[in-house]
């Protein structure tokens, strides 16, 4: 019973999962995590430029502030050091809190933005931080504003 | 993330659902089912323990001598010459030395445990992805003849670097990033695969890696200096030793480590200063990789110019994520690497094992073929081979060992092929090293002294057979700088 559903459930997340589209990272500044904020052809009908431009290139500051090398991740890395990184175990590091807020930010993308238009990002870390995977959702009817507007609408209650 | 993210794509477009759904109802029930985690279905030759906490390459016997290494003599310091020491001079040594050994050992731990920096392998969607973009192209030409390499380049703060494809994971490599045969992963910042630390040592454990050989070089020194201190106070200034040490069974052993491990784990360090200071990986410095030799405009693309940010980088920049979540739960329906390597595994044909045992048989005839390549021009000693051969059984004198020809530590270095062994690409290998070697089929097999004559026999012949063969760039690249010293 319960395997039957599932396997509904499976076709139709399949019949309604057109394609996946594949954000590469952009090596230009060297191994720092970019992503390439060009908008690729195959989501042109569905999302405006700027704002998926803006959402990468939000997701590339954050990722540049995980990375980057200023005074306070010195002074981490060499309390670290000194405690022989015993201090980790009880301590985030940058990146991990960086990494939390990166992920909320998706969630509210996705929530406010992508979803309305049957697109979802998938956190990059879920990637190996290789590619932003973007699901395409086969576009099924026009009804879209009004349910986009309760799933608005049931993210802000929640 | 997981469990919210692929419930959404059960939605419709239409209901796309974004939130952590923790109260579905199939979850609980999968759980139920069969809670399994990532790491036992990871796809690489991995040892996992502690439930997914800790992660090891799969061979690491050599890991465990580092560790006993280690113990018996710090433990032999702390016993016999401590209370000495201690008593006679200061208890700061044995205070200094115990906070030395500490720091050592969890650095030790820490390299080995820990994820290097695997990258996981490519979903089924993103490697069809990638097959796309290659076919795109290649254009529909490249499927008569033999298909061209699958590199893919990238221009890095100026510098031309090209990306490889790798077969395994499916990906194109990050940059700086190498397939480890050992254990079978693609890893990021490649340095070398360490069968000291057993482990690879990449870019979320080479600073680890790093501070244990520094802090290592100091404590054998620390030791060395303080037992020799020890002998003279004792049998000199206070005549209560038998004057002759060699009474003493652990001095002599103590002195005897320390003597041989210094050089190495001194002039190592030295070493990944040097690589450390310019922003280069061991794997880099091997190939040449940003060797000016290979043409004028070659450059280093990823340093940042000045020797101390280059350190800081190295030691102080924030330590990245593992990008492997051995501990998530695997879904039981999820497209996922897993999924992939799942298949690969239950699949019973011999093919992989077959596969497998060529890569070892061609790293091991390139191992011979360097050493066979670099001793004479080096040394002008055949026996040093058999040394280089040996060294895998008996390395009680050694500790992590070197691969730079420059250091004093020449000798050793040119016995751990064990590092070797895993610098280069295996599918790049094995198109032209396919030389007979089945007397020497794997380094566990090397076990006896016995198999070091057949060695150094069949290394005259192997030398000239690898000349004529075509050798793989790589290799070429790394006795033209062995050559060179």
């Amino acid at each position: 019973m319960a395997t039957e559903l599932q396997n509904l459930q499976d076709l139709r997340h399949n019949a309604s999962l057109a394609t996946k589209v594949f954000i590469q990272r952009d090596y230009s500044d060297g191994t720092v995590c970019r992503f390439h904020t060009k908008l690729p052809a195959e989501l042109n009908s569905r999302i405006e430029r700027t704002l998926f431009e803006d959402t990468v290139k939000t997701l590339n500051n954050y990722y540049a502030e995980a990375e980057k090398i200023s005074g306070q991740s010195y002074l981490e890395g060499c309390l670290a050091c000194v405690s022989a990184y015993i201090i980790f175990l009880c301590m985030e590091t940058r990146y991990e809190k960086v990494l939390k807020k990166i992920s909320m930010y998706i969630q509210e993308q996705n929530e406010n933005i992508y979803a309305p238009r049957g697109l979802l990002i998938t956190d990059p870390i879920e990637r190996g931080m290789r590619v932003i995977e973007i699901s395409v959702f086969e576009d099924r009817s026009s009804t879209g504003s009004s349910s986009s507007g309760s799933s608005a609408s049931g993210s802000s209650a929640r | 993330m997981h469990l919210g993210l692929d419930e959404s794509r059960e939605c419709q477009y239409n209901q796309i659902c974004t939130h952590h759904n923790s109260s579905s109802m199939e979850i609980p029930h999968a759980k139920k089912r069969r809670v399994k985690r990532k790491w036992q279905v990871f796809p690489g030759r991995n040892k996992f323990y502690c439930d997914g906490r800790i992660m090891m390459a799969k061979q690491s016997g050599v890991f465990y001598l580092t560790m006993v290494l280690i113990l018996v003599t710090s433990g032999l310091f702390f016993t016999f010459d401590c209370p000495f020491l201690a008593s006679n001079l200061s208890p700061a040594i044995p205070a200094i030395g115990g906070i030395l050994f500490l720091f050592v050992m969890v650095m030790l731990l820490r390299a080995s445990f820990s994820d290097p920096g695997v990258l996981p392998r490519a979903t089924p969607d993103e490697a069809a992805d990638v097959e796309r973009q290659i076919d795109a192209a290649n254009g529909v030409s490249g499927a008569s003849s033999r298909p061209p390499p699958r590199t893919r380049e990238v221009l890095i703060n100026g510098q031309t670097v090209k990306l490889k494809y790798c077969f395994t994971c499916k990906i194109f490599r990050p940059p700086r990033a190498s397939h480890c045969s050992l254990c079978d992963n693609c890893v990021d910042r490649f340095d070398h695969h360490c069968p000291w630390v057993g482990n690879c040592v990449g870019k979320r454990n080479y600073r680890f890696f790093y501070l244990f050989i520094l802090s290592l070089s100091f404590l054998t020194i620390f030791i060395f200096a303080f037992v020799i201190t020890h002998v003279i106070l004792s049998c000199v200034v206070m005549e209560t030793l038998p004057c002759s040490p060699f009474l003493y069974w652990h001095t002599v052993l103590e002195v005897v480590v320390c003597f041989f491990s210094i050089w190495s784990i001194v002039g190592l360090s030295g070493f990944h200063t040097y690589l450390i200071s310019s922003n280069l990986t061991t794997n880099e410095d091997i190939k040449g990789s940003w060797s000016s030799k290979r043409s004028k405009d070659n450059f280093n693309p990823y340093t940042y110019g000045s020797i101390l940010t280059n350190c800081c980088a190295a030691l102080c920049s924030p330590l990245p994520p593992s990008l492997i979540d051995r501990r998530g739960l695997v879904e039981p329906d999820a497209p996922q690497p897993a999924a992939q390597s799942n298949g690969t595994n239950a699949c019973p044909t011999t093919q992989l094992q077959t596969h497998m045992c060529h890569q070892d048989q061609c790293i091991q005839s390139t191992k011979f073929v360097l050493q066979a390549a670099t001793t004479p021009l080096l040394h002008a000693q055949p026996v040093l081979l058999s040394g280089g051969a040996v060294l895998q059984v008996k390395p009680s004198v050694v500790m992590p060992c070197s691969l730079h020809p420059s250091l004093p530590s020449s000798t050793t270095s040119l016995g751990c092929g064990g590092e070797l062994l895993a610098l280069h690409d295996p599918e790049s290998l094995c198109h032209h090293h396919q030389l007979s070697h089945e007397a020497f089929a794997s380094p566990e097999e090397m076990t006896s002294p016995a198999m070091v004559l057949p060695c150094t026999a069949h290394l005259a012949q192997l030398y000239e057979q690898a000349s004529q063969d075509s050798l793989h760039e790589d290799s070429v690249r790394g006795l033209v700088k062995l050559s060179s010293v």
